[in-house]
């Protein structure tokens, strides 16, 4: 739970000046290293720690503790590291159901907090806070990049996701951009690993294409039992389904499938070269969507500690908004509500040799920010 | 006075000491820590009364747990939106309302989960209060009204009168003033002609039977009693969180709480605490050494069941009176 | 809705309540031999799974990788046997909840450690790839109506296993009076670790067999696990013949409630909305069958030894 992860050589800092900071800035990360999806906190931690390793910079002190994706100990890590380690910063939860848990009240105790995946609407929206920065999405953007891009190919799509609130801001966000008719809307258990019964509804409906959104284990899952269900509809989703951490355990079942994301490994541009050697030199595999999502925030951090002290919030909340770093996703901007304004693109599932990875196909939103900015306000 | 009881006092005073040594330190995780350690203390006393001495084994106890958090939850909310509730009645934020909508919520689920599950006994008692967990577990996941598998945030923790509630040190001394009260009312019921029945209940139901006690009514009241008690606690430890999820009514809380008691000692009077300070400082201190802290909690759990039984009021005080 | 579909949703029903007798039946078979209820039983068919998934990496072949899910389960379960479980048969169910609790932590948590957080890949044998047609025009997965056939297999087998041989005579005769068979002069030691490790290898062979539909995960045993406490509790507590139906009764509940209540509740409300409702419901209704049986029969619909 608790690690110190020695990145706090202080005395180092007067002969490095420089890229030392005007003061020390201490970062409490709280994320899922144990338990189910465990996979997602440990490349977020990695992709975060790959970017702090790459600066070079000692004066950042990052505790890391393990949430075992559980709200009520998320609260406590929450209420240790700001009562006794006194962070400056706090970074790292992978689930927005968890997101909710920790930062309402770590914001109203003026911590600033940096999203590296969640990003609920409640936060986007009337919840806005700022000191609350997200580094990732707003949890809707995936799936309108989706909608959005089938309308070019499809009229008729069956749509699925498990029956939580991430499920329905899933495909409420792919239904405000997507323009065909629905041959199906159907909300599963959460945490269902048979699909067998929804198939045979997908076999039995008039769709041209599917549309799911299962995060994890359920994904795999649905993956592989419609692969060898008989029915070969095109198959797409969100990123969260096949990305990097998943691919391998679904196999070539996923080969081909469209998958919307904000960043692909192949996406050019010399950050994100920089990123994917780093990760791969440092970590022996290929990184996923979370651990880029992180190495940006981790370098957002790094560039607003460089402008301003981070005791000074005022000052370090302006330098933290103006996103003055070399995302690996391009071009990266906040917009009013402190969540990202960014491209998306349609990547597709391919073989790399041996290795199942995603490409890009197309771009399906430029510049685009999410549907709550306006109640947003601050 | 009994060495058992000279020792149940020093754990408690012991919780209460170990809180203001924080606040003079100017620890203050540390009273959150206590604080922590006195609400799942009074739930698992609450779950003590059925189980310890009812022997009424309920795997489902973190269903009332939840109603009492999401009684301080919705009640919080509507207060803050200021939005009637139900027939026009307004939210709040006292916590003494609070407590009492939340307890007495928890008591009618509990009539009627308990007329259902008390006709059953043994294997089928512990998988009939699981199922019936489960159940409402299911219900607030999808039920989007108030916020389903993402919970609902009290933005401000609620208020109690003439205390700073915020002040860490004012909510532990709710929490523990609650405990005690807790603590009081399973040693009074213990000690009735009402806890007797129930205690004789569980050695033998044959024997209670023939003095003309029906051990079903005596059992729906302890298992009700029990409910409310884990529903109070409930509420606090939604307060503490400032946050309450669907995850406080899952199997693996009802697992928590049964471990809280065995840990401490069955039917102990102040097993349960005994139990909660020590599970909570377990993961505390395995959390700060290793990633795979769930690993050793285990080995530990499997330690105390299998060697030390009666757990750590059966170390420190021997053997209970009865088995 | 037409009738092939219906059909189609049967066979998934009958599918996974088979897979789900699987389980039952060690679960419900341990019960009544030793009186031990056993949460990590779930355990097992993650360690199947994790076996098998190992295995065929290893060594390209689905089939070895069944082999040693069941080798891998059956000494699992064996060991954990000697080294926990015997301490508790004289324990009140209060102990062992406690214990397996336990080792459920242990379970997960040493698997992690061993083989990491990701999810492992573990395909279907190509020969059971793909889909057949049936008769009427209805299209269904060769691998699922294999998955029915072991089930089925199994079933007969442990019936012909208790009914018809000496071991399943010692079975019987522990079910129904446990000194006697002490007394008859039988090792009950190597008995009970016997049956222990052949629930463990039918949960382990289940998970294996499911772990190539789904994916190969930690904590995967863990709902199972649940539903198949539903299962036995519903079929009664020792009763392999309740095990089989009670699984058969759940699993068909679960799968026709997610496919009608929605389309039951489109009736009358925007489809958005039942889908929501129904999902909703659907994903109670087994507890709340399982609450109405109980609450006519406390002792499920085969009690054992009621």
């Amino acid at each position: 739970m608790k690690k110190l992860i020695a990145a706090s050589l202080f005395a180092l800092s007067a002969s490095v000046a420089g890229n030392a900071f005007a003061e020390p800035v201490k970062i409490g990360m709280i994320t899922t290293l144990s338990g189910g999806g465990a996979g997602l906190g440990i490349d977020a931690r990695d992709g975060f720690m790959l970017a702090i390793e790459q600066s070079g910079n000692k004066d950042i002190e990052i505790i890391t503790e393990d949430d075992a994706r559980k709200p009520e100990l998320a609260v406590q890590i929450a209420d240790k590291m700001i009562q006794s380690d006194k962070v400056d910063l706090m970074t790292g939860i992978i689930w927005s159901n968890l997101a909710m848990a920790v930062v309402p009240s770590a914001t109203a105790q003026d911590v600033i907090y940096l999203s590296v995946n969640a990003g609920p609407s409640a936060l986007a929206g009337a919840g806005c806070s700022p000191n609350y920065f997200n580094v990732a999405y707003q949890n809707d953007n995936f799936h309108e990049a989706m909608g959005e891009a089938a309308n070019k190919d499809f009229k008729k799509t069956f749509i699925m996701a498990p029956n939580y609130p991430a499920g329905k801001d899933s495909l409420t966000g792919f239904k405000r951009f997507y323009k065909g008719e629905l041959a199906g809307e159907v909300y599963t258990k959460l945490g269902q690993t048979d699909y067998a019964a929804e198939i045979a509804q997908i076999r039995a409906s008039d769709a041209d294409s599917v549309f799911i959104f299962l995060p994890g284990g359920m994904g795999v899952a649905f993956t592989k039992q419609y692969a060898q269900s008989g029915v070969d509809l095109p198959l797409m989703g969100p990123a969260f389904s096949f990305s990097q951490d998943v691919l391998p355990a679904i196999g070539d079942a996923a080969l081909g499938v469209k998958n919307s994301a904000s960043w692909a490994y192949d996406l050019d541009n010399e950050a994100n070269k920089t990123f994917v050697e780093g990760f791969k030199e440092a970590y022996g595999r290929l990184p996923s969507v979370y651990a880029a999502q992180a190495y940006d925030t981790a370098n957002l951090i790094l560039s607003a500690a460089g402008k301003a002290s981070v005791k000074d919030k005022d000052a370090f909340r302006a330098a933290l908004k103006e996103a003055d770093f070399d995302s690996v996703r391009g071009k990266f901007s906040f917009n009013s509500n402190n969540h990202p304004i960014q491209d998306f693109y349609v990547r597709e599932v391919v073989k790399d040799g041996d290795t199942l990875t995603n490409k890009i196909v197309s771009t399906a939103f430029t510049d685009h920010q999410d549907a709550y900015a306006a109640e947003c306000k601050m | 006075m009994t060495r058992e009881t000279t020792i149940s006092i020093l754990i408690i005073a012991g919780l209460l000491a170990a809180a203001f040594i924080a606040q003079a330190m100017g620890e203050t995780f540390y009273i959150t820590l206590a604080t922590r350690m006195a609400i799942l203390g009074l739930a698992a006393t609450g779950l003590n009364i059925a189980l310890g001495l009812g022997g009424l084994v309920s795997f489902g106890h973190a269903a009332f747990f939840g109603i009492g958090g999401y009684a301080a939850g919705i009640l919080a909310t509507h207060a803050f939106n200021s939005e009637p509730l139900l027939l026009g009645l307004p939210g709040t934020n006292q916590m003494i309302v609070i407590w009492i909508t939340g307890a007495i919520a928890a008591g009618l689920v509990a009539v009627l989960i308990g007329l259902i599950s008390l006709r059953t006994s043994g294997v089928y008692f512990i998988m009939i209060t699981l199922a019936f967990a489960q159940m409402i577990y299911y219900f607030a996941i999808s039920w989007p009204a108030y916020g389903g598998e993402d919970g609902l945030s009290i933005y401000v923790r609620n208020a109690f009168p003439g205390m700073n509630t915020l002040a860490p040190m004012s909510f532990f001394l709710i929490c523990f003033g609650l405990l005690a009260l807790g603590l009081i009312v399973f040693a009074m019921l213990r000690d009735s002609r009402f806890g007797a029945a129930l205690q004789a209940g569980r050695q033998n139901e044959t024997r209670l039977a023939a003095v003309g006690i029906g051990p079903f009514r005596v059992r729906l009241t302890a298992f009700v009693i029990s409910a409310m008690m884990t529903a109070l606690a409930g509420a606090l430890f939604a307060d503490l969180n400032r946050f309450v999820s669907p995850s406080m009514f899952s199997w693996h809380m009802s697992g928590e709480l049964i471990v809280l008691i065995i840990l401490g000692g069955v039917g102990r009077l102040a097993g349960p605490l005994a139990g909660a300070i020590v599970y909570v400082l377990f993961e505390f201190a395995l959390g700060g050494i290793t990633e795979h802290w769930q690993f050793f909690l285990g080995l530990i759990l499997l330690a105390v069941v299998l060697f030390a039984r009666g757990g750590v009021m059966g170390l420190l005080a021997g053997r209970a009176r009865h088995g | 809705m037409s009738l092939t579909l219906f059909i189609e949703q049967i066979l998934n029903g009958l599918q996974f309540g088979v897979m789900l007798f699987l389980m039952a039946a060690g679960l419900t078979l341990i019960f009544g031999v030793m009186g031990l209820i056993n949460l990590a039983h779930g355990s097992l068919f993650m360690v199947g799974a994790f076996a098998c998934a190992t295995v065929a990496a290893a060594t390209g072949s689905f089939w070895l990788g069944l082999v040693a899910s069941l080798a891998a389960a059956a000494a699992a379960g064996a060991l954990v046997e000697i080294l926990v479980i015997r301490r508790l048969y004289e324990r009140d169910h209060l102990d062992q909840v406690l214990a397996t609790f336990a080792l459920i932590l242990i379970f997960s948590e040493g698997t992690r450690w061993v083989f990491g957080s990701f999810p492992l890949y573990l395909d279907i044998p190509q020969l059971l790839s793909g889909a057949v047609h049936l008769p009427g025009g209805a299209q269904y997965p060769i691998y699922r109506l294999a998955v029915i056939g072991v089930g089925i297999a199994v079933a007969i087998g442990l019936y012909l296993l208790i009914g018809k041989t000496r071991l399943g005579m010692r079975i019987r005769a522990g079910e129904s009076d446990r000194e006697m068979i002490g007394a008859l002069g039988i090792d009950i030691g190597t008995l009970y670790t016997l049956v222990f490790a052949l629930g463990a290898a039918l949960a382990g062979l289940a998970g294996a067999m499911v772990g190539a539909l789904q994916s190969v995960q930690v904590g995967m045993g863990e709902p199972v696990l649940i539903l198949a406490f539903v299962v036995i509790v519903i079929g009664g507590i020792g009763s392999i013949k309740g095990a089989l139906i009670g699984s058969i009764l759940v699993g068909l509940t679960e799968t026709l409630g997610r496919f009608l209540l929605p389309h039951f509740f489109g009736l009358f409300m925007p489809n958005s909305e039942a889908a929501t409702i129904g999902a909703a419901l659907a994903s109670m209704l087994i507890y709340i069958v399982m609450a109405l049986i109980l609450a006519f029969r406390p002792q499920g619909l085969f009690a054992a030894n009621a």
